[in-house]
């Protein structure tokens, strides 16, 4: 048995290292809070880093929920400043097309659609079928009419890293790979947790006057250890990625919301989403997608983009939403993706526990502010939030060529593209010789250098981690060339081969879960090329049967 | 027909075939002498998809390219690789040539200059102090011989001298020259205009032909290739409307004008594609189905080293060359090794690719030189440029090579021409 604390470490303990999770650690750290945050899992693990990766710019809001649009653009506009390396300026595109025309959604809608926009304080610009192509060249040619919106794109694994790594700059610490086994309560209120070490099996209890659950749509049995009861809604979202970039522009369609209609270009790929199916709560661990969902997503797909119909699928996957309940709509669609607060003191008489949860990736820092406004409030700190003007490590400027040209005389691909994913934090990453400058992923341009940079920097413990901070095993070879490589550096560095050929292993089986789904044509020869290298050439199966 | 969901994948230039087996990259020859040049894999398919996000990822070294298509040849999931690294230099690429480029690439206007004065030229440009201003003004090496200009042009000799006859040959063909022929080695094309002629066939000159473009991609001059290619197509269009074949002796020019006018320019070539035939291939069918026959001279004798050239090894063509030269009575002919002689058209003028350049080709250079053969037989002009020049060996077109082993008096009696 643990003894019983009589003081606390911390200030307040945060669960779950989704956005919602890192961002309210951040806000805490740079409110001079003593953050812990504790997360059972890799960061970005559940709905953070399972969705289109939107930088929505609240037009699609526009016309049914005015206020969570404008939430978006004003959020929209605080990221690019502050999350400047993590977003993309693409633009986005509304279009119209002959078929929405006979179900209401014409050019009358379009109109409704525009003064939406402009009331909500989103720059709604109406185009021609020509200046839309012109504008995006993969845009389906048979549109009638297309509305310009400041959409973006945004990478959610970069921003939730670039989060908390500003949080442990100011001093937070963070706990990943600790599950939560018990909220402790004194009474009615809260006094810690106690957390299950993943990896030594061991347990720990924490102690803060404040304990925030935000841990989406896992929140739910989070509140349950409480005591209290959130009506959470699993809405489960399934999306593809083609292989390579087939649009710069956003995509989306001018109706009402509905399955498949957004298509974002992110990073070296695009990606169609997505559906929305309520779940059971125990199959929120192990969401997959059905090839009904595959059928679907390429069908609408190609209704934005024609071309989607032959490009070549890269992986499917599947996130889950977490919704606040409201009424019985079997959809979820029309639950409002309004953020909810909740001080368990003044709704439950639970004293010292938050939940914050609802609310979207975009809203993220909106949710943090107001998580945080919340803990203060009840430790009585009068600090005001800063997240709205502070850039995020990293973020100093989204210039790529400049920051490289700042740090190299002539920067490689690579360094660039390392630019592009760490931004002005890139100054970190040595590449002294030519081994530190070689490759691990060529797909995605990630060095020996940002690999080593991400293992002493970023909280990385296994392959899938590295891939999540790097992007290094999602391009177009799923880890073929780049795992056996990134294996070799994390092996050398934990010191073990055995465990780290445990860690390929289920990192090659994590890349075919994905894969499976749209296993076909391409993609599937890939697959087989890889399988057979790794059972052939590296010899994994064989030593397994052994 | 509309296409079905996933039926295929298609995208530019196959870029989504590639499954990363990096086989490519293993056979480029640039890659094994020289690390500055990122390789087929990451200037071909890797690279194209970071291109895609925005032009800033591209890289100038993917210049260092041959387009040699070596990595064609070999990959397995046929991805035009080095169409795919062609078109991102013209769609990401610096657009204004240097002069140097200008000059190397511009075969024709060169030629046509040059001819009338080819005895000056050939003995200026032979001269030390003009390699030595030519390579620091123009960055043109010094160490390379310049191919000779030739008095006068094959287009002059052939009105004159060939075409009188043409009209008596029932069965005709065109041919499509090149600039190297019409410029600087005028044989070639007078002996495959006698060799044609003795095997029952006329020959006819294009309406209009103009430089196929090759030396100008490679250039980066694109809008002056897609022009000229215009007017090639239209020309042999017009040569084939009844029926007839357009023949060609380059390599090179065969390959651009067939494949790269689609792959690279974006021009449409279907209406001419399928009847550009080499010519070696066009006479091996001929004589297999008995639509012509042969007869060599007596007691010819030589021992010939055949060398590849990539583009005959991308067409997949050199089976021909080799059938025919074997037919030879007394032609002891020796395969080289597949390799790559390392000057592909302009790219070894250029001073910055010199030394690579050389050493691309020293394999194929230390095999000769182990095989010690009569001469060389080689289909690619500008190998021969290259060879002739390191190595002591003489290059042979294979056909020229016929037409010195053919008896050509027997041989038009046979065929009653």
């Amino acid at each position: 048995m643990i003894p019983a604390q009589t003081t606390n470490d911390f200030d307040v303990i945060i669960i779950g290292g989704g956005i919602t999770g890192t961002g309210t650690a951040r806000d805490c750290a740079l409110r001079g809070l003593r953050v812990l945050l504790v997360e059972r899992d890799d960061i970005a693990t559940g709905a953070t880093g399972r969705n289109h990766g939107l930088l929505h710019s609240g037009a699609r809001y526009a016309v049914k929920d005015s206020e969570s649009a404008e939430e978006c653009i004003r959020e929209n506009t605080i990221l690019r400043k502050i999350a400047a390396h993590c977003v993309e300026d693409t633009q986005g595109l509304f279009i119209t097309l002959p078929e929405d025309e006979e179900i209401g959604y014409g050019l009358d809608y379009q109109k409704q659609f525009i003064d939406a926009c402009t009331r909500a304080g989103i720059k709604a610009t109406a185009m021609d079928p020509r200046e839309a192509i012109a504008m995006e060249p993969s845009v389906n040619p048979a549109l009638i009419g297309a509305v310009q919106v400041p959409d973006g794109s945004v990478d959610p694994f970069r921003l939730c890293s670039a989060n908390l790594v500003d949080a442990k700059l100011h001093g937070a610490k963070v706990l990943t790979y600790h599950e939560l086994v018990e909220i402790i309560r004194e009474g009615d209120t809260v006094r810690g947790v106690r957390v299950r070490n993943k990896t030594t099996g061991q347990t720990s209890a924490y102690f803060a006057p404040v304990t925030v659950n935000a841990a989406g749509i896992w929140g739910h049995q989070v509140a349950e250890m409480a005591g209290v009861h959130v009506g959470m809604y699993p809405a489960k979202g399934a999306l593809l990625i083609f292989a390579h970039r087939v649009n710069n522009v956003v995509i989306n369609r001018c109706r009402k919301s509905a399955d498949g209609d957004i298509l974002v270009p992110g990073d070296t790929v695009s990606v169609i989403g997505t559906t929305s199916t309520k779940i059971p709560f125990e199959e929120c661990d192990d969401v997959r997608v059905t090839p009904e969902e595959v059928d679907l997503m390429l069908r609408e797909g190609s209704r934005l983009a024609p071309s989607l119909m032959t490009t070549r699928v890269l992986r499917a996957y599947a996130g889950v939403r977490p919704l606040v309940s409201a009424d019985n709509d079997p959809t979820g669609r029309n639950i409002s993706r309004g953020i909810v607060c909740l001080d368990h003191e003044k709704r439950d008489g639970l004293r010292g526990f938050i939940t914050i949860t609802g609310g979207k990736l975009m809203t993220y820092r909106l949710m943090a502010e107001m998580a945080t406004d919340a803990v203060c409030e009840k430790l009585g700190v009068t600090v005001g939030c800063s997240t709205a003007t502070t850039p995020l490590p990293g973020s100093e400027s989204s210039d790529i060529k400049e920051i490289s040209k700042k740090l190299w005389k002539m920067p490689t691909i690579a360094q660039k593209a390392s630019v592009g994913r760490v931004g002005t934090r890139a100054s970190q990453i040595k590449a002294d010789d030519r081994f530190e400058r070689s490759l691990v992923c060529e797909c995605e341009q990630v060095s020996v250098a940002e690999v080593r940079s991400a293992m002493d920097n970023l909280d990385v413990h296994n392959l899938v981690d590295l891939r999540r901070r790097t992007r290094v095993g999602m391009g177009t070879c799923q880890g073929q060339l780049c795992a056996c490589r990134a294996a070799g550096l994390l092996g050398k560095n934990r010191l073990c081969v055995k465990k780290e050929r445990e860690d390929l292993a289920s990192f090659m089986e994590e890349r075919w879960k994905g894969l499976r789904p749209v296993a076909w044509g391409d993609a599937l020869r890939g697959a087989e090329l890889s399988a057979w290298e790794y059972s052939e050439v590296l010899g994994f199966d064989k030593e397994d049967e052994q | 027909m509309e296409t079905k969901m996933q039926e295929k994948n298609i995208s530019a230039n196959e870029l989504e075939q590639c499954v990363k087996c990096t086989v490519c990259t293993a056979y480029c020859p640039v890659l094994k002498v020289s690390v500055i040049y990122p390789g087929p894999k990451q200037s071909g398919p890797d690279g194209e998809r970071y291109r895609l996000k925005s032009s800033l990822f591209m890289d100038n070294n993917i210049k260092y390219c041959l387009n040699c298509k070596r990595c064609e040849v070999v990959c397995p999931s046929g991805v035009k690789i080095a169409d795919i690294i062609h078109s991102a230099r013209e769609t990401y690429g610096r657009q204004i040539p240097k002069v140097r480029d200008f000059i190397l690439a511009s075969t024709d206007l060169m030629g046509s200059v040059a001819s009338p004065f080819a005895p000056v030229v050939n003995a200026v440009t032979g001269l030390g102090a003009t390699k030595f201003v030519l390579d620091k003004v123009m960055a043109i090496d010094h160490r390379r011989t310049f191919p000779k200009y030739s008095g006068t042009k094959f287009e002059t000799w052939f009105r004159k001298e060939a075409a009188p006859v043409q009209g008596t040959f029932k069965k005709r063909v065109s041919y499509f020259h090149g600039c190297y022929v019409n410029y600087n080695y005028p044989q070639l094309g007078k002996d495959f205009v006698t060799l044609m002629n003795a095997l029952g066939v006329g020959v006819d000159l294009l309406e209009k032909e103009r430089c196929c473009g090759v030396a100008k991609i490679s250039s980066g001059m694109f809008d002056t290739a897609r022009k000229h290619a215009r007017i090639n197509i239209a020309s042999m269009e017009k040569a084939m409307s009844d029926g007839r074949k357009v023949l060609t002796t380059s390599t090179t020019c065969t390959l651009t004008m067939k494949d790269e006018y689609p792959d690279i320019l974006g021009l449409d070539n279907t209406s001419v594609k399928d009847g550009i035939v080499l010519a070696i291939r066009y006479i091996y069918e001929m004589l297999e189905k008995g639509e012509a026959k042969i007869a060599f001279k007596e007691g010819y004798r030589a021992r010939a080293a055949y060398h590849v050239p990539c583009h005959m090894e991308k067409m997949g063509l050199s089976i021909f060359t080799r059938k025919l030269l074997k037919m030879i009575p007394g032609m002891e002919l020796v395969s080289l090794d597949s390799n790559c002689c390392g000057i592909a058209g302009t790219y070894g003028f250029k001073k910055e690719n010199y030394a690579r350049s050389q050493a691309i080709g020293k394999a194929l250079f230390d095999n000769i030189n182990a095989v010690n053969p009569d001469f060389v037989a080689c289909e690619c002009e500008t190998c021969k440029w290259q060879i002739e020049m390191s190595t002591a060996y003489k290059v042979k077109n294979p056909v020229s090579i016929l037409a010195e082993a053919v008896d050509i008096e027997k041989t038009k009696k046979l065929n009653n021409a």
